[in-house]
């Protein structure tokens, strides 16, 4: 393992920075990482949603994942939980819609409502 | 599944679901031996005797919400059709290790796959877990342990925290060369 020193940089430069994430102001995705899941494309949803929250630098968001969420016909799926708001349910997701949601409603607040499950099942009845 | 790596996210959910607070992840790629071996190894609640008799049928899982589990059975199907072989081993209690090995040059062998981002989202997305990234090529050793990087982190500073994040993933990105994704 290289750069050890370069770890403890950023030890240093966080350490009593990062108490901002222990509160519950915490936003959170969650993407469902079941086989069906998986087969179906989660695991670049995911890896768009980890690089594209590192990149920006948002410490209050927490992305982590989850086993299956149930309706696998619409798998990848990615659920987007903001403080004080109800859930929002992403279907049918990929790497470039995971950017979009990241930008417009994690960093702007603002839902993408043609990803949404409610959306989604209106136009696909 | 269309890639090793894939198949690995995939089991590595069984580890984090049986509560495992360190999974082990290896990779093996033996040129002269024409193996890629892939051994994923957890401390979790492990299993019974009886359940690891039957779970590598797809007629077995321990969900409630239906009754297939293709993980498993499709991770040993995939080792086999490259003339490889399968092997789980569990203790209930102790853990779980399941290991498989692919013939290397075969045309039924998946590409290995984006393994260092497998492994990225591992950690990342689990930051109460330790895992222990370990990757052999024809002999030469590499590996990440996040026990390690925890200890020069300190209690304070998460594995998820944005830089952290990003120096994982480049030393992951040592630890299995990109060249080796389509192998």
């Amino acid at each position: 393992m290289k750069s050890l020193q370069e770890l403890e940089a950023i030890r240093n430069r966080m350490q009593g920075k990062v108490d901002i994430r222990k509160n519950d102001a915490e936003k959170r995705v969650v993407v469902g990482m079941a086989t069906c899941g998986i087969a179906a494309g989660a695991r670049p949803v995911l890896q768009a949603f980890v690089d594209e929250v590192a990149t920006r630098g948002l410490s209050d968001v927490v992305v982590s994942q989850t086993g299956c969420i149930g309706v696998c016909r619409l798998e990848p799926i990615a659920e987007v939980f903001m403080p004080g708001q109800e859930k929002v349910t992403y279907v049918k997701m990929d790497a470039e819609k995971a950017k979009r949601v990241v930008a417009e409603h994690l960093v702007n607040g603002n839902i993408v409502t043609e990803y949404t499950i409610g959306y989604y099942e209106k136009n696909n009845a | 599944m269309k890639e090793i790596a894939l198949h690995i996210m995939d089991i590595v959910q069984n580890s984090i679901t049986a509560n495992a607070t360190l999974i082990e992840i290896s990779l093996e790629i033996e040129s002269r031996e024409d193996t890629v071996s892939v051994t994923v190894k957890d401390n979790g609640k492990g299993m019974s005797r009886e359940m690891l008799m039957h779970v590598t049928s797809p007629f077995v899982t321990t969900r409630t919400t239906r009754k297939v589990g293709l993980g498993i059975s499709l991770f040993k199907a995939g080792a086999e059709n490259s003339g490889g072989s399968f092997t789980i081993d569990s203790e209930e209690g102790k853990g779980t290790e399941l290991s498989a090995v692919y013939v290397l040059d075969n045309i039924d062998r998946p590409p290995i796959g984006d393994f260092a981002g497998t492994a990225h989202s591992l950690i990342v997305c689990n930051p109460a877990i330790d895992f222990v990234i370990r990757v052999v090529i024809d002999g030469r050793e590499d590996a990440l342990d996040t026990r390690e990087v925890r200890k020069v982190l300190g209690q304070d500073v998460p594995l998820d925290l944005p830089d952290v994040s990003a120096w994982l993933k480049e030393n992951l990105d040592e630890v299995f060369p990109s060249e080796y994704v389509m192998f």
